[in-house]
């Protein structure tokens, strides 16, 4: 049977520490070769640093600490050290870092969660020292082969020269020599001097992604592996009082079943026989009041909560005086229902308790938080716990909470075999950490001249960082107010407050996190406000962003890139709508019609400015990823909550969209290059929903302040 | 013990008759290329042919398909050189890749039917979901499959 060796992806590699470790590998860029991996000698490889490594044959193998979830780290992150590394991008492959060395050795691999767009936008100075620091020891060794002085050699695709007497040897030849040396003062290249970084090379895991070979969590196949499927509480909070295992011992395949506070989980020796076992345990439950409410109730209290006063979060003169001499005052409320990530692969994760500690295979983006999370639980210390990070069926942010290897961990303490516990779809679904529930007002006054002398906002936000226990003591979560109270716009006076309010679900973070439902009602807002104004959305923006050229630049390209004054056939519209975070300006004009009560998305014109692009393919890529994840949600996402319970539990009831919805993306870059490296994978969503939305009035002549958008039977006025 | 002809392959094995062939070929036979995503025929991550219809295997009980010729993922080729496989390697498809196994056999399956498929013919058959957002790839990645095979003709 074809278990641990199933193909050239999972390797034995000795460890520096001496130790055993699985890794996966990206094998070399050549798709049509079948890089054939056995198990390396450890003298054969040489460890430059912790970041790469180089085989006799020139192959670079390069660590990523980030987790590739769809985002291109596996490519762009090798990218930024091959490029100071002057390698041959064709010698390059690479694997995700090893967490339990980064623990073992004071944080090695510095950051290795993977979240807030941040994997280029962080890591990238100290990648680049990495490469640089790497290249100069080669050097130094080919250099001190042939007897001359290192500033006389140069690196240069994959080989260290000497000029001056022709010679030339190859990384693969002095790696071993180079390994041993050290090197003091490297300093990193300047943007203008990059070979590597700003092409469009092609991803280093695709050919791996077209045949089935990639393996994710849900892949991995340990001899005598039993597997695992749990029953969760229907109501978060709820309790398991009791329930019957002899209703399901005898069913096919079942070995055992762990009890969790919140659920039952059934291990049997395939995941169906596991899973039907499962669904058909008799579990009792303890139900609080949790047990009685409802999604309605919910948006009744948090509009209720948007007249309380809130905490302020930023306060620049005074409003109400303004307020109360405006010639005219506009007030919105704005509201955003629960979302769940819907990963394409349901959360799992493998756990082997042995004698020598804890294995743990899975996809996760916070392998720091799951091997602490697992020693902690098994009482195995953390530098004898194994963490394979395989790659992630998306992520999204929820990928990164440990709620599924506690499970895991629990159920392998039981059993002496190897444990994949899998979610099912809707066990994923229902007991998923959602994006917050937010309500918010506004109100803005204008004076005669239609310009704007007082603007407030109040948001009422369900805290994910109360959900993790964080202080959020001053009554603000600042990832509720992310994009709110760091709005570009200069109104003046101008007040923010908030009102923190959690109901029983757990939240959690969201790709774009507090951007995803900021951007929305703010930007609406905005269209709301330009329309008082009889002014041009567009022109409305500029007026109130004089400071801020970067910000009218790209407005401008927008203007024009989206052919904005352009006429459109009647009833089609278009919308715009600009946000910043994560370090990258993005702004969108979405192109929409009606039909059958529903909007039509045509055409969604992105300009992004995040200043430095790595890999513009994957970079694109990553904005209309963004668009499509955004575009479901603002179309149809919603959780709804019935008797405490969520009732959508799969794609049927939790719609997506699917490739016959999906518009003409246009994504241009304006780049203001310099210091500025913003992030990608985030802010192409949050500007998709309002762009719509404002689109949509235009065609409707009606305001949508509520998402989804399916939720309103849209007409042509 | 039931019999059942895996990308030219027989196997014969012991498993309930109500299994779903997804969890036959990835709990049975470790072809792990086939994805689960939702088990109720809504994503198409679980996409084989089943004597060379598309089908998504999750909804397919193992003894519905005992005397089919059924082709997973890593029956399409041996060095990834079917034409879909080349085009998606060529568009850099795949983001996570989770439902791109799925995405495949669609493709290859539409492709076989139809050699030059339009904008709406690839709508009609290309209803799996991909979260990632890699659709106009995929798009692209099919036409680009249709214009090499167009060409030799
Ligand atoms: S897993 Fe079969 S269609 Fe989703
Ligand atoms: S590539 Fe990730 S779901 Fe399609």
């Amino acid at each position: 049977m074809e278990k641990l060796s199933r193909r050239h992806f999972l390797k034995s590699s000795a460890t520096v520490a001496g130790g055993m470790m699985i890794s996966f590998h990206i094998p070399a860029q050549d798709p049509s070769q079948e890089t054939m991996i056995g198990p390396v000698a450890p003298m054969t490889t040489s460890e430059l640093n912790a970041w790469l490594t180089i085989d006799p044959d020139n192959t670079i193998t390069i660590r990523v600490a980030q987790s590739e979830m769809g985002q291109g780290v596996l490519t762009a992150l090798p990218m930024i050290i091959a490029d100071e590394l002057e390698a041959d991008w064709r010698d390059v492959r690479a694997e995700h870092a090893d967490v339990n060395r980064s623990i073992r050795q004071a944080g090695v691999y510095k950051r290795m969660l993977t979240g807030g767009s941040g994997a280029v936008r962080i890591s990238r100075p100290y990648l680049q020292q990495a490469g640089a620091e790497a290249r100069e020891k080669l050097i130094k060794a080919a250099a001190e082969t042939w007897g001359v002085s290192p500033q006389e050699c140069h690196a240069d695709y994959g080989k260290v020269h000497h000029k001056a007497t022709r010679r030339s040897v190859t990384y693969g030849e002095v790696a071993g020599l180079a390994a041993q040396l050290s090197v003091a003062n490297v300093k990193i290249k300047s943007p203008e001097d990059f070979s590597l970084i700003g092409l469009p090379k092609p991803r280093l895991d695709t050919p791996e992604k077209v045949d089935g070979s990639a393996i994710f969590g849900m892949d991995v196949r340990l001899d005598n592996m039993a597997y695992a499927a749990v029953q969760h509480c229907p109501v978060l909070g709820g309790r398991v009082r009791s329930f019957r295992f002899n209703a399901i011992r005898n069913m096919p395949g079942v070995i055992l079943a762990v009890r969790f506070d919140n659920g039952i989980a059934v291990v049997a020796e395939t995941w169906w026989q596991a899973n039907k076992a499962a669904k058909a345990l008799p579990i009792q439950w303890t139900i609080g009041d949790e047990g009685k409410t409802h999604s309605e109730t919910f948006r009744n209290e948090y509009l209720a909560a948007l007249g309380t006063q809130g905490t302020s979060v930023l306060k620049q003169g005074e409003t109400l005086p303004a307020l109360e001499v405006s010639e005219k005052i506009i007030e919105s409320d704005y509201l955003v229902p629960y979302l769940a990530h819907a990963s394409m692969e349901p959360l799992n994760c493998t756990a082997h308790r042995t004698d020598e500690g804890l294995s743990l295979w899975l996809g996760t983006q916070d392998p720091e938080s799951a091997l602490n999370a697992a020693s902690k639980l098994a009482g195995v210390a953390p530098e004898k716990v194994q963490l394979t990070n395989c790659l992630l069926g998306g992520g999204f942010g929820r990928r990164a909470h440990t709620d599924i290897v506690e499970e895991a961990v629990q159920i392998a303490m039981e059993i002496d075999r190897p444990v994949q516990l899998i979610w099912s779809r809707e066990e994923d679904m229902r007991s998923g950490r959602y994006r917050p529930m937010a309500a918010m007002r506004f109100k803005a006054g204008f004076d005669l001249e239609k310009q704007v002398v007082a603007y407030t906002n109040h948001s009422v936000t369900h805290s994910i960082l109360r959900d993790l226990g964080a202080p959020v003591d001053n009554g603000i979560d600042p990832t509720s107010v992310e994009g709110l109270s760091n709005m570009p716009y200069e109104f003046s006076p101008k007040s923010i407050t908030h009102t923190i309010k959690n109901t029983h679900l757990s939240s959690y973070w969201w790709r774009s996190v507090g951007s995803s439902q900021n951007a929305f009602a703010m930007e609406c807002f905005i269209d709301e406000m330009a329309e008082a104004a009889t002014t041009d959305p567009i022109l409305f923006r500029k007026q109130y962003l004089a400071n801020r050229p970067d910000l009218l630049e790209v407005l401008e390209e927008l203007r024009q890139k989206s052919d904005w004054n352009k006429r459109l056939p009647p009833g089609t519209a278009r919308g715009v709508a600009l946000h910043e975070c994560f370090g990258t300006i993005a702004a969108q004009v979405a192109e929409v019609s009606v039909n059958n009560g529903k909007a039509d998305v045509h055409r969604i014109v992105s300009v992004v400015n995040c200043g430095n692009l790595v890999n513009p393919a994957i970079a694109e890529a990553q904005i209309e990823s963004g668009i499509i994840y955004g575009l479901s949600a603002a179309l149809y996402g919603k959780i709804t909550i019935e008797k405490g319970r969520v009732l959508e539990d799969n794609f049927d009831t939790y719609h997506v969209i699917q490739q016959s919805e999906v518009p003409i993306m246009e994504t241009h870059w304006l780049l203001s290059g310099g210091d500025k490296w913003g992030g990608l994978g985030e802010p192409g969503l949050p500007c998709v929903a309002p762009a719509i939305v404002n689109a949509l009035h235009k065609i409707t002549k009606r305001r949508i302040r509520s998402l989804p958008i399916s939720d309103y039977y849209l007409q042509r006025a | 013990m039931v019999r059942i002809k895996v990308n030219g392959e027989f196997h014969e094995l012991e498993v309930e008759l109500d299994t779903p062939l997804l969890w036959v070929l990835r709990d049975h036979l470790n072809l792990t290329g086939t994805k689960y995503g939702c088990g109720i025929a809504q994503c198409g991550a679980c996409t084989v042919h089943l004597n060379g219809t598309p089908s998504r295997s999750c909804s397919i009980p193992v003894s519905g398909v005992l005397q089919v010729d059924i082709v997973t993922i890593e029956g399409l080729s041996s060095d990834k050189s079917h034409p879909v496989q080349k085009a998606w390697i060529k568009e850099d498809v795949p983001q996570c890749g989770y439902c791109q196994s799925g995405q495949i056999m669609a493709a290859v399956a539409l492709l076989e039917k139809n050699q030059n498929p339009s904008d709406s013919d690839i709508d009609n058959a290309m209803t799996n979901i991909c979260r990632c957002g890699t659709y106009t790839r995929i798009r692209k990645a099919i036409h680009s499959v249709a214009n090499v095979s167009g060409s030799k003709t």
